[in-house]
């Protein structure tokens, strides 16, 4: 893949190895992606499937013992090789983030003011009065109602959609071209999930932002994406275009994953279809297909030899040593 | 007609808090809930977290009992017993909770913990005799012979859960309540766990209360849906009723805020969105406790509390002055 000028991010076989006591864990392998500028992409995989180490390697958020290889390229410049002090400036300027639990991400001894106008005046050098202005704008634009006052409020004193609501609020402060979503609406009931969702399709709409939304949910997926990544012990199975992903799933994963999640538009009478045994433990990789233990069109090769991701023409990608029309 | 295994008449789980130096607030965690539920049958739970789902889970198994009305199981009263006297009906009624890895006692191996529930209720059993059945129940529930001295940490999330499942069904219950028992779990794991749950109920002629707040998951499982809101019953039908006709508007909002995992399906639905949050429960809404995020509210859903009637369409039971 090489560089695109429309591309806001492109991420090229990145890696990320923690080192442990019990030895080295392989948490990413070799993902690679592009994003364009105003897109909205969405990276699936259930827990340890490494979607979260993904984005946290991207913005130089990693755990102390963390390491991050390959290339993370933000409009032109390598993120990876950067010095903390310039990636600081980046992270301010261009990337906002929101994560899955606002109560942890909110700082509880301080005015939602306080927390606002803090980035604007450290990474925009603005005064405490234009900053508290752009607080109570951004505030309004995520529909927290009577932003005016409410700004002055603490933490504890909103509900946990209003919290993501604020945090939402935080991560377009200084108008980022881009949003790092962590499981934005995981932790909150079904109905305030629905109204944090139609606000990122709003953001998505009338700002611009190129948003990456983490999640577990193919529902959330499917109603807010462009594009789709499925990810699995650390490695992208799967990427395509949200319809494609969807309506002609090309990977032995991404098939089961859809077929494993009772819906509610269809009846409940039949069995569930599952994906037999369990979840790959990071510390003990199979030597081939991450997935190969699982998958019903296993072959010799598959346990012996990692697949590569492979992107064809139309940005569609996957990693599967069988053919397509080979699969079950 | 033959007595319903498991019968709430009315239950009310109140707390009372200390509000100041002298004053007091109470919170009506579940406010008047009734219902049957036949041998072998299942009934859904949902609500969004606070609407008292869990608490009425704990009524019905006498950890909180309720303030006032009435539960039978097999037609004996548990209401008004004493925790000795609860005691061989807890036999009867086992739980399978949430966390799997949390409900599990980190230093017993997986027979230990399996065992634990025989020795508890079953003293006179041999150790050979419970170290056959613990076998049994592993190979039931899909656990492997030679994981039996294992410790929880060494297994995944959904190992745990058949652990938990394991020991639920050590004494032969016949209700089984099962609070989020995947919301916890990996997708492809819970397909695994209520395909088991289903499974199991079939063969040993189980009864579940299944709680949860996915209603994807309760449509699959339930026979009967009761959907809570702030410690009410807002709405009670078959499955199939409630969800091909949610006469509720509080039951119309949750199922449309479901994302549907199909892109053109999802384009094409058109959601009216909730207004607003979740109010106190220490101060609900006078009347319908619904009506403040109600898209149909009127003037008069403040006044009274609508009571759960049959509506008119269908068999569903309602409470909604509209519906």
């Amino acid at each position: 893949m090489s560089s695109h000028p429309s591309h806001l991010l492109e991420v090229h076989n990145l890696r990320v190895r923690f080192d442990t006591q019990d030895g080295e864990v392989e948490a990413v392998n070799g993902v690679t992606f592009s994003l364009g500028a105003g897109e909205t992409l969405g990276i699936v995989g259930e827990s340890g499937s490494g979607k979260s180490q993904t984005v946290l390697a991207i913005t130089g958020l990693l755990a102390g013992n963390g390491r991050a290889s390959g290339k993370v390229v933000l409009q032109g410049r390598d993120l990876l090789t950067m010095r903390p002090r310039e990636l600081n400036t980046v992270r301010g300027n261009s990337i906002g983030m929101v994560f899955q639990d606002p109560m942890t991400s909110l700082n509880p001894y301080l005015r939602i003011s306080t927390q606002l106008t803090e980035s604007l005046m450290i990474h925009r050098g603005m005064s405490r009065a234009d900053a508290l202005a752009r607080a109570i704008e951004v505030l309004d634009a995520v529909h927290i109602p009577d932003a005016k006052n409410r700004v002055h409020y603490y933490p504890h004193e909103f509900s946990g959609g209003m919290r993501q609501r604020v945090m939402i609020a935080m991560a377009l402060l200084c108008k980022p071209q881009l949003i790092i979503a962590d499981e934005p609406t995981t932790a909150l009931d079904v109905t305030v999930q629905a109204q944090i969702l139609r606000l990122l399709d709003e953001l998505k709409r009338d700002f611009g932002v190129a948003i990456i939304l983490i999640t577990h949910d193919l529902g959330v997926v499917a109603g807010l994406c462009d594009k789709v990544m499925v990810m699995y012990g650390g490695q992208v199975m799967e990427a395509n275009t949200l319809d494609a992903i969807f309506a002609t799933p090309q990977h032995p994963y991404t098939r089961g994953l859809l077929r494993s999640v009772p819906r509610l538009d269809t009846a409940g009478e039949t069995r569930l279809q599952t994906i037999p045994g369990n979840p790959p433990d990071l510390m003990h990789l199979p030597v081939g297909c991450p997935f190969s233990p699982r998958c019903p069109d296993v072959e010799s090769r598959c346990q012996s030899e990692r697949p590569m991701l492979r992107y064809q023409e139309d940005d569609s990608a996957r990693a599967c040593h069988r053919a397509i029309e080979e699969l079950s | 007609m033959s007595t319903p295994l498991l019968q709430l008449d009315d239950v009310r789980v109140h707390f009372t808090l200390a509000d100041g130096l002298f004053g007091s607030k109470v919170l009506k965690a579940v406010d008047g809930i009734s219902f049957t539920l036949e041998a072998g049958q299942t009934l859904g739970v949902v609500g969004e977290s606070g609407c008292g789902k869990s608490t009425l889970a704990r009524a019905i198994l006498g950890i909180h009992p309720p303030t006032s009305g009435r539960i039978w199981l097999e037609g004996e009263e548990l209401t008004g017993k004493s925790r000795r006297e609860l005691r061989p009906y807890r036999q009867a009624m086992q739980v399978v909770f949430q966390d799997p890895l949390a409900s599990l006692n980190p230093r017993m191996t997986v027979g230990e913990a399996i065992a634990e529930p025989l020795r508890v209720f079953k003293p006179e059993m041999s150790a050979a005799d419970r170290r056959g059945a613990v076998r049994r129940l592993m190979d039931l529930v899909g656990l492997l012979p030679n994981q039996i001295n294992r410790y929880p940490h060494e297994f995944s999330g959904g190992q745990c859960q058949r652990i938990g499942i394991a020991r639920a069904l050590a004494v032969e219950p016949k209700l089984l309540l099962c609070d989020e028992p995947v919301s916890a779990l990996d997708v492809s794991i819970q397909a695994q766990i209520v395909n088991l749950l289903m499974d199991l109920q079939q063969e040993m002629g189980l009864a579940m209360v299944f709680i949860a707040h996915d209603l994807a998951v309760v449509r699959h499982i339930s026979d009967e849906v009761l959907v809570m809101y702030l410690g009410r019953a807002m709405e009670q039908a078959s499955r199939d009723e409630l969800y091909a006709r949610p006469q509720h508007p509080y039951t119309q909002a949750l199922i449309d805020a479901v994302p549907i995992p199909d892109p053109v399906r999802e384009r094409a639905k058109t959601v009216t969105l909730l207004r607003g949050d979740l109010p106190s429960p220490l101060a609900p809404p006078s009347g319908c406790v619904f009506r403040t995020r109600c898209p149909r509210a009127e003037a008069i859903c403040a006044d009274s509390v609508p009571g759960l009637i049959g509506s008119q369409q269908g068999n569903s039971r309602v409470a909604c002055k509209f519906a």
